[in-house]
C-alpha cells in the first residue's frame, strides 16, 4: 500500500540520462522494486527536536560584505494537499558571485570570497515559510561536454514530515540564457515541472536599499495521513 | 487534485561543505542509547567497480533497539537519533555508529525484520536512490515483507555481513550498476 501517490510520469528526472555524463556509470540499470509504505517510510527525522546548528544569513561570515548582488531567497514549503510543512529543515549551498564553490575540489580559476559562506540552514516557521539572505550565484563551467556551463543555481536539501518526503533539488533564476542548454535541468521531461524549479523575482520580497527578492516555493511528497487499517489503494 | 511534488536534481559534486561537514551527524546513537552497538561500513561502487570517492553521501534512518523511531512522540531512548549522514571517503566508504534496530511492524499487519533505510546521493544521480540494509543470519529475514518482494537471487545485495575479525562491525557494498547491482526500491 502506497500512502503517498507516486509522482505523475515525467515530473521527476530518470537517473538514466546520457546527456548528463556522470550518470553513465552511476544510474542503476535494473528497475526499482516497488515498496509499500511502512512505518519506516512514514516517520522521519525531526530537526526541530534534534539539535542542529544553522545560519540563514550567508553574507555575515566575514569582516566585510561579500561581492555580488545581495538577494533574499524565500518561499513556502507545502505538502501535496497544500498544507504548510512546519519545522522542515532547509539547507542550501551555492557558488559565489564569481561562480566558485567554497570546496577543496572546485578548481575553477575564479576568485574565492572570504566574506561569503556559501551554505546555510533554516527551519520553516508555522506557515511553512523559510528565508535566506545570500548573494546571487555566478554561472560556472563544467566538463560534461565542450564549452559546458551550468546556469546560475542554488542547491536545496529538504526534510519534510516523512522519510519518503526527502528532496534534494536546485533552484534557478528566471531569464537565464543557459537554461535550455543545461542537461541537468533538461533531464526533467515535463515542461511545467521544469518551470517549477525557476524562482520568480518579487518586488514584495526585496529589502529596500538592500537586497533583491526571489521566491521559490517547494512541494514535498506527503498527504493527510491515512490510517494503516484502511483498505489497500494498490 | 493533489499538488505535484517538486522535481529532484542531483546533489552535485560540491555538497560536502554544506551537508557533511558536521561529523557528529554520523553518530546515529549516542553512547547512552540502549541496545547492541554496531558499526555499519558501506562501500559505494559504480558500474566499473570504482569506489565513489568523496562525491557521494549516504543518509540512514532506522528504528531503535525498542523498535521506535526517534521522530515519533516516544523517543527510542536517551541519545538515540535514528538519523545519520556521511560522505564517502577516498575509498568510497562511509561508517555509521549506531545500535542494531529491533523488528518493527510492516504495512497492514505485515512483519519486518531489523533493517536500516538508506538514501544514496551522488554526483551523477538525478534522484536519490532508496534501499535497505538487513543483517545476514537474522532469523526474522525470512518473514520480512520487503525482502519477500525482492527476487530471491538478488536478496543478498541487501544483507550486511559481520566482520570476522572486528566484533560489532557489519559491512555491505552498494553497487549502483552492473554485475551484482544492489536492489533499489521505488518508495
Ligand atoms: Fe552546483
Amino acid at each position: 500500500m502506497k500512502i503517498y501517490p507516486p509522482p505523475p510520469p515525467g515530473t521527476q528526472p530518470e537517473n538514466a540520462c546520457d546527456a548528463y555524463r556522470s550518470t553513465l556509470l552511476r544510474a542503476p540499470r535494473l528497475a526499482p522494486v516497488p515498496l509499500p509504505h511502512t512505518p519506516t517510510e512514514l516517520a522521519g527525522p525531526r530537526f526541530d527536536r534534534l539539535s542542529i546548528s544553522g545560519e540563514s544569513n550567508l553574507t555575515n561570515r566575514g569582516s566585510a560584505e561579500p561581492q555580488g548582488q545581495r538577494i533574499v531567497v524565500a518561499g513556502k514549503v507545502i505538502d501535496e494537499d497544500g498544507r504548510p510543512v512546519r519545522g522542515a529543515l532547509v539547507e542550501i549551498w551555492q557558488a559565489n558571485a564569481a561562480g566558485r564553490y567554497l570546496h577543496s575540489r572546485d578548481h575553477h580559476p575564479a576568485p574565492l570570497d572570504p566574506n561569503f559562506a556559501g551554505a546555510g540552514r533554516a527551519l520553516t516557521d508555522d506557515d511553512g515559510v523559510y528565508r535566506f539572505l545570500t548573494i546571487r550565484p555566478g554561472a560556472y563551467p563544467w566538463r560534461n561536454h565542450p564549452n559546458a556551463w551550468r546556469p546560475a543555481h542554488i542547491h536545496f536539501s529538504l526534510f519534510g514530515a516523512a522519510w519518503a518526503s526527502r528532496l534534494v533539488t536546485q533552484m534557478y533564476f528566471p531569464g537565464d540564457p543557459l537554461i535550455p542548454l543545461d542537461p541537468i535541468l533538461q533531464s526533467i521531461p515535463d515542461e511545467e515541472a521544469k518551470r517549477r524549479l525557476m524562482s520568480s523575482f518579487e518586488l514584495d520580497l526585496t529589502e529596500p536599499v538592500w537586497a533583491l527578492g526571489y521566491r521559490f516555493n517547494i512541494v514535498l511528497r506527503g498527504r493527510e495521513a491515512t490510517p494503516f487499517e484502511e483498505p489497500p489503494c494498490r | 487534485m493533489p499538488l505535484i511534488p517538486t522535481a529532484s536534481q542531483t546533489v552535485g559534486p560540491f555538497f560536502n561543505f554544506a551537508l557533511t561537514a558536521d561529523a557528529a551527524l554520523g553518530a546515529v546513537a549516542g553512547p547512552e542509547a540502549p541496545g547492541e552497538r554496531i558499526r555499519l561500513a558501506l562501500r559505494l561502487l559504480d558500474g566499473a567497480g570504482e569506489p565513489l570517492r568523496g562525491d557521494a553521501m549516504v543518509e540512514i534512518w532506522q528504528a531503535g533497539a525498542d523498535g521506535q523511531f526517534a521522530g515519533a512522540e516516544e523517543t527510542a531512548g536517551a541519545g538515540f537519533r535514528g538519523f545519520g549522514r556521511r560522505e564517502t571517503d577516498t575509498d568510497g566508504v562511509c561508517v555509521f555508529e549506531t545500535v542494531k534496530p529491533a523488528a518493527e511492524p510492516g504495512s497492514r499487519g505485515g512483519a519486518q525484520a531489523p533493517h536500516i533505510n538508506l538514501h544514496v546521493f551522488a554526483r551523477g544521480l538525478l534522484r536519490h536512490l532508496c534501499t535497505r540494509v538487513y543483517f545476514s543470519g537474522e532469523p526474522a529475514n525470512s518473514g520480512d515483507e520487503a525482502l519477500a518482494l525482492v527476487p530471491a537471487e538478488r536478496r543478498a545485495t541487501l544483507l550486511a555481513q559481520p566482520s570476522p575479525d572486528e566484533p560489532g562491525l557489519w559491512r555491505l557494498d552498494i553497487r549502483l550498476q552492473g554485475e551484482g547491482e544492489t536492489v533499489f526500491f521505488d518508495v
